[in-house]
């Protein structure tokens, strides 16, 4: 294994911001689009994945190098990676469920739907891809989902404001989102270079 | 590759998963732990401790409340409504279809779908009191037609109290695939006054779990559990005329009714017009019974009818579907001049038909009273 050398603070500022998980990798946007007409549950949601993103990109770094890589099973990867995702949401939507039934209720189908963020399994692909070391991973994920949680918030301040300008009929809703998120992504691939992930 | 390599990759998978799920369970046991909430009934006539973390429906069940449930918690029936005065949370999207605007604003909640997390204030009709779990073994099972059965049980636990026209849930135990023991509603066809037996006509229904059991595995001498009485489809106390349509093993409730008015001296005081709607001869049934209480009754009448008659059954009754059959009798057989009542028992599909045809001929909505088959 040769991590790549990159020390953990330019890590998790290019896991945030000019390597966002959502606008420059565009992955995990099912939600992204949903959700952000709601600042609130986007907060929520926002909170939800990075801490699932955390957990599991450090417990399937685990599970990867400790389980599979020693048993050869390497291959075996999206279908585990998935199983632990999976359970993480399920703890995750019990907590919430107890700590906040409020939140629970706002996010309704798109908390279970986690599991199937493909932002998630994305970042613990990734960090088996590009040989991250275990702290480079848990800096990842938790970078990724922090920028996950930006980009949605920022969304959603951005839609807030779009919703009472003069937005042509025909654009209204999706079209007019898909085009912001557009030029969201510009501005944050414009700082690409500055910092590399990899 | 040897034996080994190939048992690697399973073990560890279902090893990992193992120790996922002790996980999930463990937090179940920590973050589901509510501890012991209290559940007050219509305004402090009743009080329950109870264990929290379920869904309103099974704990009330398990402290002997049995709200009403045809589809045994899985929010599809929308039967188990419960009064919430407490601030249990928004409705969820699975409750809102079951729901009128008028429910909504009291805060009727569906209960399978409510969890209990706290102390809470509740209202349910005081009838739902007197529906108990009872043990009834089969006493007698016979065919009424290819398709449907009768299954007479002998409660072995107590004695039942209903109204001639309810209904009750069967409960049949895990069987080949099904793993959880399934209940469903059927209406009760015993009389009222034979109170240590219970009868109901079962429809085969492909695919159905309950059915299928009953007319696969049931046999006499085996158990199960009965819980009643439940519904409001009995007959009102009016001197009303009562128009009564009923399809398939929607008989069930009539019979009942029917034979505790014969116990009752009913049957000389009311004018009873008693539509029943079958494809062919042989999908009708209790034909002596019916006709027997005709003969005897003179305002008692009887009127089978064969949307599909094949020429081997020789059939000269009513003839088409049981709505063109009703609008013809409401139109010019039965009496326009005195009030009357509608019951209805069948399918959705044929219920809203009757309806429609009976409200057209001027009856009053509210004086419709049915028992859907969902």
């Amino acid at each position: 294994m040769n991590p790549p050398d990159i020390s953990l603070i330019p890590l998790l500022f290019a896991s945030i911001f000019t390597s966002n998980i959502l606008l420059a990798n565009f992955l995990g946007m099912c939600s992204f689009f949903s959700i952000s007409k709601d600042m609130t549950s986007s907060n929520g949601l926002g909170m939800a994945v990075t801490f699932v993103l955390f957990i599991t990109s450090g417990m399937n770094w685990v599970v990867y190098h400790m389980v599979l890589v020693p048993l050869g099973l390497e291959y075996l990867r999206y279908i585990i990676f998935i199983i632990v995702i999976a359970s993480i949401v399920q703890i995750t939507e019990m907590v919430i469920d107890r700590v906040s039934p409020k939140l629970y209720i706002t996010l309704g189908i798109f908390l279970p739907l986690i599991t199937v963020n493909c932002a998630i399994l994305g970042v613990s692909l990734f960090l088996e891809i590009r040989e991250y070391t275990f702290t480079q991973s848990m800096v990842y994920g938790l970078g990724s989902g922090l920028g996950w949680w930006l980009a949605i918030m920022l969304l959603s301040a951005i839609r807030k404001k779009v919703e009472k300008g003069p937005v042509p009929a025909p654009l209204k809703g999706p079209g007019i989102t898909a085009i912001t998120i557009g030029f969201m992504a510009m501005a944050f691939i414009g700082f690409g270079g500055m910092l590399p992930v990899q | 590759m040897d034996f080994a390599t190939v048992l690697v990759a399973p073990a560890a998978l279902s090893a990992i998963s193992a120790a996922l799920a002790i996980l999930i369970s463990l937090t179940d046991k920590v973050v589901n732990n509510y501890g012991e909430v209290a559940i007050d009934i219509n305004g402090g006539s009743r009080g329950l401790k109870v264990n929290g973390g379920a869904n309103m429906l099974v704990t009330l069940a398990e402290s002997g409340i049995f709200v009403p449930s045809a589809c045994g918690g899985r929010g599809s029936c929308g039967e188990c409504k419960v009064k919430v005065n407490s601030d249990v949370g928004p409705h969820l999207p699975t409750e809102i279809p079951y729901l009128t605007n008028e429910q909504l604003e009291e805060n009727v909640r569906l209960s399978c779908q409510v969890k209990l997390k706290g102390d809470v204030e509740i209202e349910i009709p005081e009838y739902l009191f007197k529906i108990e779990q009872y043990e009834g073994v089969v006493e007698r099972i016979r065919d009424l037609t290819h398709d449907i059965k009768e299954v007479y049980f002998r409660l072995t636990d107590g004695e039942l109290d209903f109204k001639a026209g309810q209904y009750g849930q069967i409960e049949v135990p895990p069987y080949g695939k099904v793993k959880e023991p399934t209940q469903r509603a059927y209406s009760m066809s015993s009389v009222p006054s034979d109170t240590n037996h219970v009868e109901f006509l079962v429809r085969l229904v492909p695919g159905g779990i309950v059915t299928t059991y009953v007319h696969e595995h049931l046999q006499e001498g085996k158990k199960m559990k009965v819980i009643a009485p439940f519904g409001d489809f009995y007959v009102r106390d009016t001197e009303a005329q009562m128009i009564c349509v009923a399809g398939g093993s929607g008989m069930a409730p009539f019979k009942s009714i029917f034979y505790d008015f014969v116990e009752h001296g009913t049957m000389d005081k009311r004018d009873i017009w008693y539509f029943f709607g079958a494809r062919t001869k042989k999908d009708l049934f209790y034909l002596d019974e019916l006709n027997e209480l005709q003969e005897k009754y003179e305002r008692f009448h009887f009127i089978p009818a064969l949307s599909e008659p094949e020429e081997s059954d020789n059939w000269d009754g009513a003839t088409g579907l049981i709505t063109e059959v009703l609008d013809e009798y409401l139109r010019n057989t039965i009496s326009t001049e005195t009030e009357k009542e509608g019951y209805l028992c069948g399918s959705p599909g044929m219920l809203d038909a009757c309806m429609a045809v009976m409200r057209e001929r001027d009856m009053a909505e509210e004086k419709i009273y049915f028992d859907k088959f969902a």
